[in-house]
């Protein structure tokens, strides 16, 4: 059946059983594939997007819980890519094999979204659950610092 | 479906065979560089197999290795940018073609072949990038000098520019592409030709930064599993848990009433469900029943918690058939005639890869099913092509690759399973096939770095001094699992598996380190760091015992035995001054060590405490020190030894894949813990720049990690650590 909802800043509609996960609807269905799958039980952060603002996992949010709620994934943070954690991400040279970058981006938006200058304790409970197989944890608390810094 | 799985080993074996017997197709006199079968590309000139200058003065360079973090897809082209005198904003690295013949490296282990894989890009590539770079310059220069009819001589170049200062004139790159001849006989370039150090304008830049990382901010970056083809199917799968298990029975019945499954596929390797969309496969592989028979698995009685005293009575064992790895010197006399010897046993679990990304890949085979598309993230392009044609019963040339990003490799995406399962599933459905495996399922298909048990022996002097050394392994070996021809061309050495048991940089006049190989079905595999992951930890944490047997000092003694060596004391120093190794810090311990994986010379120290009552390790601090040669991109060094550190601490601390009944028994990151960003220690990081070659960094970071906690948790509170992972629990059993 179809379930609408708002994608970054345009309404959809796509028709799929209301349990269905919302990554495989924005990854497979609507080809936004910056949002990554990484092991399909909330456990690593990498299909994190935001639902009316929160970060969720993807994988763990069915269709019926985004009904007439709006979307935004990695594609939709900025139109021009320059988000302050995207600018201080590439000023930091964060990623490396980068596959769980969108989800630690989306995350982290949320973070500063609600807590404009966090301090290095508050950013670490904030992303502990987001793992980073390549270790760049390092350079993740520091382009968050730089994005409150330079927002 | 058992042809394949013969086929596929076969193939596999050619191809291997074929790899180390490849010729280097850019001799180091630089006489022949690889000339594309197009000398002109549609809007500009193809100089060389590398590097075509568009008529807009972009310039397109080729890569010839897989981009998984590691920074390559920057860092080689740059080698060749540097010596085209290109302006680095115009360059356009992508992805070569898997062609050993036109993109093999130069490195000594694998020379003529194209892998990306045991830190080797830089060190293979280094020369032959450099090469190609001067000789693409040196075509355009006498393309200008032909043009302008002034002699090759007083041409000089500047960021994508041909200059004759003697008339002023200066001439763009992209300019020069609209009128240039390529030769047909490509000039000769050599050595002598490249340039100085002193005049790199962009090696060794720290502001350059990864191309890969604008398109891995705003999630344009494309991986394997993000790729999507007209008329695919989707196809998920439940893995077999050992090789040579065979699904007895399945209720296909039950799961092909699931909307959108469309077929349910018993297969070798496991059981697969093919449907039109991504949620109805995986729910259908999680509706599977499957009950296997493994009456034929190798592995069905392997049990590793079991199999410890099993490998510990094998190694004392005299009956065992030993091989020697490293040898120095005579330490069996040396030990029977020393004046007294210490031993200790050590051990440590498998590990599993967890690359972020798990495995995929989408193919296409054609109606004939004698050739195929494979879209996918592998580090190994021909290895990919060549087990593919295998299972499909045709030639690799048939077999095209179109290589994706790698959502991590760490030596996991060496081996192509998924590229092949999707192929076989391609060439059954008569449909393109996007095949994900679960993180579940990616678990199951684990490749581990071995377990592994040892037994070291140590002779000393009256004064405690080394004398003679014996260490031995007990393990699979992982040559035999991932590359068979080697295995058998060798006689049976594990180069894998035995790395830093060797001993190169210390001066240990009698030594010897031998092997006793387990077979018990696992598919060992090499894991970031291979054997000099468990190796070193055994080895440096040993000396550490010995020194403090002699109440000794755990720097000068490491200082005394590399004497010989002048870069690995440096590194050595370094760390220790960098961390004031000798300060007291209360309720701290402090540990070292050092190791040469692939001639980068890094040296590590940790400053741990314990929470006696969890018995959780924490670290505060990793300093290292390293020496590896001259160094392309600092700033990406850096990322690459911080990256390296994180993965060995998780290793170190944490990380367990256990066997029972020949199954994996860990099913996602809730059971097979990876370090979090709250446990990353300060980590601080010394690179000595010298003039030397230069060689890997993308496992360096990790040998030293290891042996540096246990060492430090050793000072703390005197107790050995001597199985990794250093586990809680085990920490805790320690403590007493």
């Amino acid at each position: 059946m179809p379930v609408g909802f708002t994608i970054n800043g345009k309404a959809a509609s796509v028709d799929v059983e209301p349990d269905t996960p919302l990554l495989w609807v924005v990854r497979e269905h609507l080809k936004l594939t910056g949002t990554k799958f990484g092991c399909g039980s909330g456990l690593c952060g990498a299909c994190t997007v935001h639902v009316d603002g929160k970060a969720v996992r993807s994988c763990q949010t069915s269709m019926s819980e985004v009904a007439g709620k709006t979307v935004t994934t990695i594609e939709g943070l900025s139109p021009s890519s320059t988000h302050p954690l995207q600018k201080a991400w590439i000023a930091e040279q964060v990623p490396q094999c980068g596959y769980c970058q969108s989800g630690q981006i989306m995350q982290a938006a949320e973070l500063l979204a609600k807590t404009k200058k966090p301090t290095r304790d508050q950013i670490v409970a904030h992303m502990d659950g987001n793992i980073c197989r390549c270790g760049t944890y390092p350079r993740i608390v520091r382009a968050i610092e730089r994005a409150a810094r330079e927002a | 479906m058992k042809a394949h799985i013969t086929k596929l080993d076969v193939s596999r074996r050619s191809f291997m065979q074929g790899a180390g017997g490849l010729t280097f197709a850019f001799a180091l006199s630089g006489t022949l560089l690889g000339r594309a079968s197009e000398a002109y590309a549609a809007d500009g000139a193809r100089l060389n197999a590398w590097v075509t200058i568009g008529t807009d003065d972009t310039i397109t360079i080729l890569c010839p290795q897989s981009e998984m973090g590691q920074g390559v897809l920057t860092a080689l082209p740059l080698i060749l940018a540097e010596e085209l005198d290109a302006d680095w904003s115009k360059v356009k690295p992508e992805f070569a073609p898997g062609n050993p013949k036109l993109y093999g490296g130069a490195h000594k282990m694998f020379p003529g072949a194209q892998l990306t894989l045991a830190s080797v890009s830089v060190p293979a590539y280094w020369m032959p990038l450099r090469l190609a770079g001067a000789q693409a310059r040196r075509v355009l220069l006498d393309n200008v000098a032909e043009k302008w009819g002034v002699p090759v001589v007083e041409l000089s170049t500047d960021k994508s520019k041909v200059i004759h200062r003697k008339s002023k004139r200066s001439i763009s790159y992209g300019d020069v592409a609209k009128f240039a001849k390529v030769p047909d006989e490509l000039p000769k370039v050599t050595e002598a030709d490249l340039k100085k150090r002193k005049d790199f304008r962009l090696i060794g830049r720290k502001d350059i930064g990864r191309v890969d990382v604008p398109s891995k901010v705003n999630g344009t970056a494309k991986y394997g599993i993000d790729v999507q083809v007209p008329g695919m199917v989707y196809a998920s799968l439940l893995h077999a848990p050992m090789d040579g298990a065979k699904a007895e029975s399945v209720n296909t019945d039950e799961v092909m009433k699931i909307k959108g499954v469309t077929r349910v596929i018993p297969l070798p390797f496991g059981v697969a469900v093919i449907g039109d969309t991504v949620e109805a496969t995986r729910a259908g592989r999680f509706a599977l029943k499957v009950k296997w028979d493994i009456s034929a698995s190798k592995a069905a009685p392997f049990d590793s918690a079991k199999a410890f005293d099993e490998y510990a009575r094998k190694a004392a064992d005299p009956a065992a058939e030993v091989k020697e790895a490293f040898k120095t010197g005579d330490a069996d006399k040396a030990l029977s005639g020393a004046a007294k010897t210490m031993t200790a046993a050590y051990s440590s679990e498998h590990t599993y890869h967890a690359q972020m990304e798990p495995m995929n890949a989408v193919a296409r085979v054609s109606d004939d099913g004698q050739s195929a598309e494979i879209w996918v993230g592998t580090q190994v392009q021909p290895l990919a092509a060549a087990v593919v044609a295998g299972a499909l019963k045709t030639t690799p040339d048939k077999i095209k690759i179109h290589l994706q990003l790698l959502g991590g490799g760490f030596g996991r995406r060496i081996w192509p399973d998924a590229p092949v399962q999707a192929a076989v599933l391609a060439s059954i459905v008569k449909k393109p096939v996007k095949l994900m495996l679960t993180r579940e399922d990616d678990i199951a298909a684990a490749r581990p770095r071995p377990m592994t048990y040892h037994t070291l022996k140590a002779g000393l002097d009256e004064t405690g001094n080394l004398t003679g050394w014996h260490h031995r392994i007990v393990a699979e070996n992982v040559d035999a699992v991932a590359a068979p021809p080697r295995f058998q061309a060798t006689g049976g050495r594990d180069y894998i598996g035995w790395v830093g048991m060797n001993q190169d940089f210390y001066d240990i006049p009698h030594l010897t380190a031998d092997a006793i190989r387990e077979q018990r079905g696992m598919r060992v595999h090499a894991w970031r760091g291979i054997g000099a992951g468990y190796n070193r930890f055994v080895t440096e944490s040993f000396l550490d015992e010995i020194v403090a047997a002699k109440g000794g000092d755990p720097v000068a003694t490491r200082l005394a035995l590399t004497a010989k060596h002048p870069r690995a004391q440096a590194v050595i120093k370094a760390v220790a001054e960098m961390s004031e190794f000798t300060k007291k810090r209360p309720g701290r311990g402090m540990g070292i060590a050092f190791s040469d994986y692939h001639d980068t010379l890094t040296a590590g120290v940790a400053e741990v405490s314990v929470d006696k009552v969890t018995g959780k390790i924490n670290v505060h601090n990793y300093w290292i020190a390293i020496d590896g040669g001259l160094i392309i991109q600092p700033d990406n060094v850096n990322a690459q030894l911080e990256s390296a550190v994180i993965y060995a601490l998780s290793g170190a601390l944490s990380e367990e894949l256990t066997v029972k009944d020949g199954a994996v028994q860990q099913s996602n990151f809730n059971d097979y813990q990876v370090l979090r960003m709250s446990d990353v220690p300060q980590i601080h990081m010394k690179v000595l720049v010298t003039d030397n070659p230069p060689t890997g960094m993308g496992e360096v970071g990790i040998p030293c990690v290891a042996p540096a906690i246990g060492n430090a948790v050793a000072q703390l509170t005197g107790k050995r650590l001597r199985h990794l992972p250093m586990s809680p629990e085990r920490v805790k059993k320690a403590l007493g």
